[in-house]
């Protein structure tokens, strides 16, 4: 080796140790951390958390389990919190029904008095009293009317027995659980309503979590727990409720093709391949997420085929957006980051490739994006919360959040990567004592550039809170033209970011009403009265964003159902085109700015 | 020879250039661990952290050595690399891998370099890059068939160039120390026991401790430095360091070695010194009388 070899070599090595530190400096991940006096003008908006004011004084408790899970009682139950957005009394102005998860808890139904407040009526309307250790407790709610009698019913899931709720009117609800034939039992974790087979009356799915011969209160055994990390098939079975009209449903799916026990955490359905038929993406804990692609009624597994069902993480979100303003929906599912232990990254799947009818193929450009990194993310939702023409992406995270000083990362990874016989053994996990596990987490406001990059806001435009997030819904709640966001926090508040956005942005917004009725006799062709399915493609400037009224998205969550699209400075539109779920396509020219369009599917 | 060295003679493993049985066995786990269960992060990434290492290493061994140099070591560092390192970015696998190959060209010791590469590019990432890469972990299933899988053919290839010792000797005292710690903390034994069921041990078993350039020589005090990195192992396990093993070789191992270049330089030194007064000379580490060597 010559003699100014071994410098150079020094030198050279230096610099590669050197490297990772000036990625982090000069690096080009985005992230708002200087200090913005006027989130406003810096951003386009600020969130100001008004849930006191606005009457919301929920508070999450988390379920008591049998005692052989003692040990690991925080982690076990880590889940409940949820938020729903629904019209109860259709007045058009939107409630919030929230779910809490210790036995004897009361769940809470917040009708929007239209001034700015909330008013507590689940008590009133029996939709309180619905968690105890012999029903089991609530997991979350999907809301939608069945019936098409202009009233959204109650889809309560649970881990424990799921039940259905008729709503009367808005004046009080009837369970009709029996009549529905929901099963006795099932440890559900995600809902949601679609018409899958668009003959106008709406269908719901349900996705089990552990398996439907756990009763977490009575354990003959504590071999409960996933039988693998990232491999797991021992989960809960799956539902499909096919509506048969007048209060009856049949439970298809086996005959339809979903067959999986898979963990599932998230489900959403959305048209992704343009065949008009919803398709249904579910986010699996503990193994791959699965893409059920509807061909006319039945559904056929392609997430290998399509990319998204390759790599196994531990899914616990299923959204979507039209990121790119290109017509089309990515799907953002998120997974687990802890600095140093384990990196899964959340997945923001961008289709690239499929013609109408074809199999899409996606791609993994959440790294690209900016939005993979979340700590231990739950639930998330797109909306255009500055209302500049692209949709941003709330994130919320943290699993336990305990004492600051004790972490339980070491014991969980330690036993997460073992053989089958010790991971799946709840007695084999080392006792949680009150040690954090990912907890006290930084949300993330993810605000889309349109330029393919998302900048974390969320310390600068005011959500600085640390609680283990959940379920998080959008919504317009006091008819502003903006978006709102609602979180529910497993042990903790309900927390109400009332959004603050900088004038001179315009937006349109989209109620759709589907034609069918009670009455409507079978085979006619129209849609849903929620119009769950319903695609709006706005174009404006040379540019289009397509949104689809969705049954449930995120986790444990259900949003407005009224579409917003927020324009910036724009001053026209020139058209929206409307799909509606039975195919009838209806074209509006040069909306209106600014106001609340309601559609009626024509005739 | 042992049973398993005999076995691998029998398969004809022992004719084979003995360079190549690593980086053959590395394949199988590879294809294996792919196959079964889609464990890599991406081909694409594994591809750049071996392309990385066997550039950085025909490039450094070519300047720095004069010659082109054998790639079958910076074939196993590259794809240990693209197995071990868990991230979604790209830069973490050729980064690592550069500092894994860097390394061994830059800290010698009479001519030997003392710390296992891949183990200190790991190291190095997992310290300086902590808040975008991991280390595997719950990526290989926690079924046993690829498991089995691998230590038969790691047994076989590792016996053939006589080194299972050295594993064996690893896995035996991992076991008794996850006893202990489960006394120690109450926790259940066989979440002590979890971690060596999971895949990122079979790497780290059966090329990392049992690396030819950079374990000591004599068969006994490679059993001893398996035992001890077994040994510190466990006390960073007991500090709840979730990459444990990798600190405790990244320190056992360069030790083991300067004590190992230290005693031979003594040794050198007596033997070209004159003998005074008939005292025996200082020897190296003793060796064994018979020993298989690779």
């Amino acid at each position: 080796m010559k003699s100014y070899a071994r410098p150079l070599l020094a030198v050279l090595f230096v610099a590669l140790l050197a490297t990772p530190w000036l990625i982090r400096r000069y690096g080009s991940r985005a992230t708002a951390t200087a200090a913005a006096r006027d989130a406003r003008s810096s951003y386009g908006f600020r969130l100001v958390e008004s849930a006191k004011a606005a009457g919301l004084d929920f508070v999450h408790e988390a379920p008591t389990f049998d005692a052989k899970l003692a040990h690991i009682m925080p982690q076990v139950a880590s889940m409940g919190a949820a938020v729903a957005v629904v019209d109860v009394d259709a007045d058009g102005h939107a409630d919030l029904y929230v779910t809490s998860s210790r036995e004897g808890s009361r769940n809470r139904l917040y009708r929007n008095k239209g001034d700015g407040t909330f008013e507590e009526i689940a008590e009133r309307l029996g939709l309180a009293d619905l968690n105890g250790g012999r029903t089991g407790v609530s997991m979350g709610s999907a809301w939608a009317d069945y019936d098409n009698d202009g009233f959204d019913d109650l889809l309560l899931y649970r881990w424990g027995r799921p039940e259905l709720f008729h709503n009367d009117a808005g004046k009080g609800f009837t369970l009709v659980s029996e009549q529905a034939g929901l099963p006795a039992w099932a440890n559900i974790n995600s809902a949601i309503w679609f018409d899958f087979d668009r003959d106008g009356r709406l269908d719901f799915f349900m996705g089990g979590y552990y398996a439907e011969g756990v009763d977490l209160w009575k354990l003959p055994t504590t071999k409960i727990m996933p039988e693998s990390f990232e491999y797991a098939s021992n989960g809960g079975r799956k539902y499909l409720y096919r509506n048969l009209g007048g209060g009856r449903f049949e439970e298809v799916s086996a005959a339809r093709g979903l067959a999986s026990t898979r963990w599932a955490l998230a489900a959403v359905a959305g048209d992704l391949r343009g065949t008009g038929y919803p398709d249904l993406f579910i986010a699996n804990d503990y193994g791959v997420s699965e893409l059920f692609v509807n061909d006319g009624g039945r559904f056929r597994e392609v997430g290998r085929q399509t990319g998204v069902g390759y790599a196994p993480k531990s899914g616990m979100n299923a959204s979507l957006g039209d990121v790119l303003n290109q017509g089309r929906f990515a799907i953002y599912v998120s997974n687990i980051s802890e600095e140093g232990i384990l990196i899964q990254g959340n997945n923001l799947w961008v289709p690239s490739s499929g013609s109408t009818g074809a199999l899409p193929t996606y791609e993994n450009l959440a790294r690209a994006m900016n939005v993979d990194l979340g700590g231990w993310s739950f639930g998330a939702q797109f909306g255009d919360l500055n209302n500049d023409g692209f949709q941003d992406l709330y994130l919320v995270n943290g699993y336990v959040s305990a004492s600051r000083g004790e972490s339980y990362w070491y014991d969980y990874s330690k036993v997460a990567g073992g053989h089958e016989v010790v991971i799946s053994d709840a007695a084999n996990w080392p006792a949680m004592g009150t040690r954090s596990l990912a907890g006290y987490q930084p949300k993330r406001v993810w605000v889309n550039d349109g330029a393919g990059r998302f900048v974390d806001v969320a310390q600068m435009v005011g959500v600085t809170d640390r609680f283990d997030g959940r379920s998080v819904v959008l919504g317009d709640f006091a008819n502003r033209g903006v978006l709102d966001v609602v979180v529910a926090n497993q042990r903790g508040p309900l927390l109400y970011y009332r959004n603050d956005v900088a004038p001179g942005r315009s937006y349109v917004a989209f109620e759709l009403e589907g034609a069918c009725r009670p009455d409507t006799p079978a085979g006619t062709r129209c849609s849903n009265r929620n119009a769950i399915g319903a695609q709006v493609t706005l174009h404006w400037d040379g540019q289009q964003q397509v949104q689809e009224v969705f049954g449930g998205s995120g986790f444990c969550a259900q949003n407005q159902r009224r579409l917003h699209f927020g324009l910036g400075a724009a001053t026209r539109v020139d058209k929206a085109v409307v799909r509606w779920p039975s195919g009838k396509m209806q074209e509006i020219p040069s909306p209106a700015l600014d106001r609340v369009h309601v559609l009626k599917e024509p005739a | 020879m042992t049973s398993i060295a005999r076995l691998g003679d029998a398969l004809g493993l022992s004719r084979l250039d003995k360079r190549y049985l690593a980086p053959v066995l590395v394949t199988i786990v590879l294809i294996v661990g792919q196959v079964t269960f889609g464990f890599l992060e991406s081909w694409s990434r594994t591809a750049l952290a071996i392309g990385t290492s066997i550039g950085m290493e025909l490039l450094l061994g070519r300047l720095l050595g004069g010659s082109w140099p054998h790639l079958a070591s910076a074939y196993v560092s590259g794809i240990s690399v693209g197995m071990l390192v868990r991230s979604p970015e790209f830069w973490p696998y050729a980064l690592c891998s550069a500092i894994s190959i860097t390394s061994k060209y830059l800290i010698r010791v009479d001519g030997r370099h003392i710390w296992n590469p891949s183990n200190l590019g790991i190291v190095a990432m997992l310290v300086l890059a902590a808040d975008t890469v991991a280390s595997l972990s719950v990526q290989w299933g926690n079924t046993l068939l690829p498991m089995i899988t691998v230590w038969v053919f790691g047994s076989v290839i590792i016996g053939t160039l006589g080194r299972f010792h050295i594993t064996a000797t690893y896995v035996l005292s991992f076991v008794a120390f996850a006893a202990l710690r489960a006394a120690i903390t109450g926790d259940p034994f066989l979440a002590e026991v979890a971690p060596i069921t999971g895949p990122m041990y079979q790497l780290f078993i059966f090329f990392m401790i049992t690396d030819p350039k950079t374990t000591v020589k004599p068969r006994w005090a490679q059993c001893l430095v398996a035992f001890l990195v077994a040994a510190v192992e466990a006390g960073f396990r007991l500090m709840q360091f979730v990459h444990a093993p990798y600190y405790s070789l990244f320190i056992v191992g360069p030790i083991a070695n300067l004590i190992e270049i230290a005693l031979t330089r003594r040794a050198a030194r007596a033997a070209a010194s004159p003998v005074l007064l008939g005292s025996p000379a200082v020897s190296p580490l003793p060796q064994e009388a018979t020993r298989v060597r690779s």
